[in-house]
């Protein structure tokens, strides 16, 4: 399982971070950004909370 | 209206030689034969091989000809589409029967070039004209203009060529039709045996007028200053690559003219375009082009728009003498935090700008806190080729 957050989408509220820390971090402007490429088995239940809680859907699968 | 910009090539000229000689025409499965024997790669800016390109492509659909060129220092691709939209027409009607994509266009920013490629494209090859911009040329940008929508970059994947469109920029497809027309053998015959052929660099800067060369692969830098300034002792530095490679101390003059070489340096061949530098200061520089790509960046993804603003601001504060060293922490740190925060490559080379800085100059950045630079003077590297 892979994710990717679409940059022009991403507002910076930090649901991301907040719901797989191990998956997603917040970069230096406060912009969420993907810190495992691969989501490792563990973290895939907690990257789809993400997903689904992003208010701005700026995370998909690929 | 004559190009205006001097040409001129380093050896024997290929692209430059205006030959419209009828010729025939390769089956479509010899094509990517030829791109692969030729050893044809790409002239946007990756040099990525075109053979791969073709064959990775499936189900493709539009075969786009890119010729937008946003870098500013770059004169190419508008060289080509106005004086030999011919040959780059040829190269991507040969394109498009390789991958087998129903659709072609001609997609550019140049009013001059538009007005010619529509009274010689043949049915089926439409021309589509946008606004000059710096993102204008990113593939996918390319994309999204043709499917109706702005000139802007889209999030990656999809590229493309997942999609089923093929883009090639104009000088790789000008590059195709010459392989067909001179045989891989031939087509080899000059360049390096990882970059074969010739290929198009723009120079400008140290006070004199800017020329566009042809020269073969793996030349030095330093061997086409050289014809283009009679010397090469007033060069004190290079911003290379157009935008996306920095500065480069005077010893680039040094590099032979490939991706590779310059990829070693940090640096990147990009488009073949070179400022050169004698006596600037690269701190003033980097913050000319600082200051362009926080203006021309798509405002579209946040860690760009903010991270080039800050950049930009930061680097003008050093300018004129009123920044600190916490400032200078901070440039560092966001140039290392802005590679790949964006859907397209504008904050990777505000990133490759603020490390060739403190790999190159770190003495010189330290020297500009809390002191004005006598030597930072405002420049405009834009080389103009309108219409007069």
């Amino acid at each position: 399982m892979r994710v990717a957050i679409d940059a022009s989408v991403c507002d910076g509220k930090g649901y991301c971070k907040r719901f797989a820390p191990e998956v997603f971090d917040l970069d230096e402007w406060g912009y969420g950004k993907v810190v495992r490429d691969e989501v490792p088995a563990d973290q895939q239940a907690n990257a789809m909370a993400a997903v689904e809680a992003c208010p701005m859907q700026a995370i998909r699968l690929v | 209206m004559r190009f205006p910009i001097t040409v001129r090539s380093l050896g024997a000229p290929r692209l430059l030689l205006d030959e419209t000689a009828d010729e025939g025409e390769p089956a479509s499965s010899e094509i990517v034969q030829i791109a692969e024997a030729a050893g044809i790669r790409g002239r946007g800016g990756a040099g990525f091989p075109l053979a791969v390109k073709l064959r990775s492509i499936t189900a493709a659909d539009l075969v786009i000809a890119n010729g937008a060129e946003g870098e500013p220092t770059s004169v190419k691709d508008r060289f080509l589409l106005r004086e030999r939209p011919a040959l780059v027409l040829r190269g991507l009607r040969l394109a498009a029967r390789a991958v087998g994509a129903g659709r072609a266009c001609v997609y550019l920013s140049d009013h001059a070039a538009a007005v010619t490629l529509r009274r010689l494209a043949p049915d089926g090859v439409d021309i589509i004209e946008v606004p000059p911009g710096y993102v204008a040329g990113e593939e996918t940008a390319a994309v999204r203009a043709i499917g109706g929508g702005p000139a802007l970059p889209t999030a990656k994947p999809p590229r493309p060529w997942q999609s089923g469109i093929l883009v090639c920029n104009v000088e790789t497809l000008a590059q195709l039709a010459l392989a067909a027309r001179l045989g891989p053998a031939a087509y080899r015959m000059t360049g390096t045996a990882d970059s074969p052929g010739t290929l198009l660099v723009t120079l400008s800067g140290a006070g004199r007028t800017p020329a566009l060369f042809e020269v073969p692969y793996g030349v030095r830098l330093g061997d086409v200053v050289r014809s283009h300034l009679g010397r090469v002792d007033r060069v004190t530095g290079v911003l290379a690559g157009g935008f996306a490679g920095g500065l480069l101390p005077a010893r680039a003059l040094d590099l032979p003219l490939t991706h590779a070489a310059f990829a070693g340096v940090g640096s990147t061949l990009g488009c073949g375009a070179f400022v050169l530098l004698a006596g600037d200061c690269p701190i003033g520089v980097a913050a000319e082009v600082a200051r362009f790509l926080d203006r021309e960046n798509a405002r579209q993804c946040g860690p760009c728009v903010k991270g080039l603003q800050g950049v930009a601001e930061t680097l003008d504060r050093l300018v004129i003498g009123s920044a600190t060293g916490e400032d200078v922490d901070r440039l560092e740190r966001w140039g290392a935090a802005l590679p790949g925060r964006g859907n397209c490559a504008t904050p990777d080379a505000a990133s490759v700008l603020i490390g060739s800085l403190f790999r190159h100059h770190r003495p010189l950045v330290r020297a500009h806190v809390g002191t004005a630079c006598p030597a930072c003077v405002p420049a405009d590297f834009r080389i103009p080729v309108e219409e007069t």
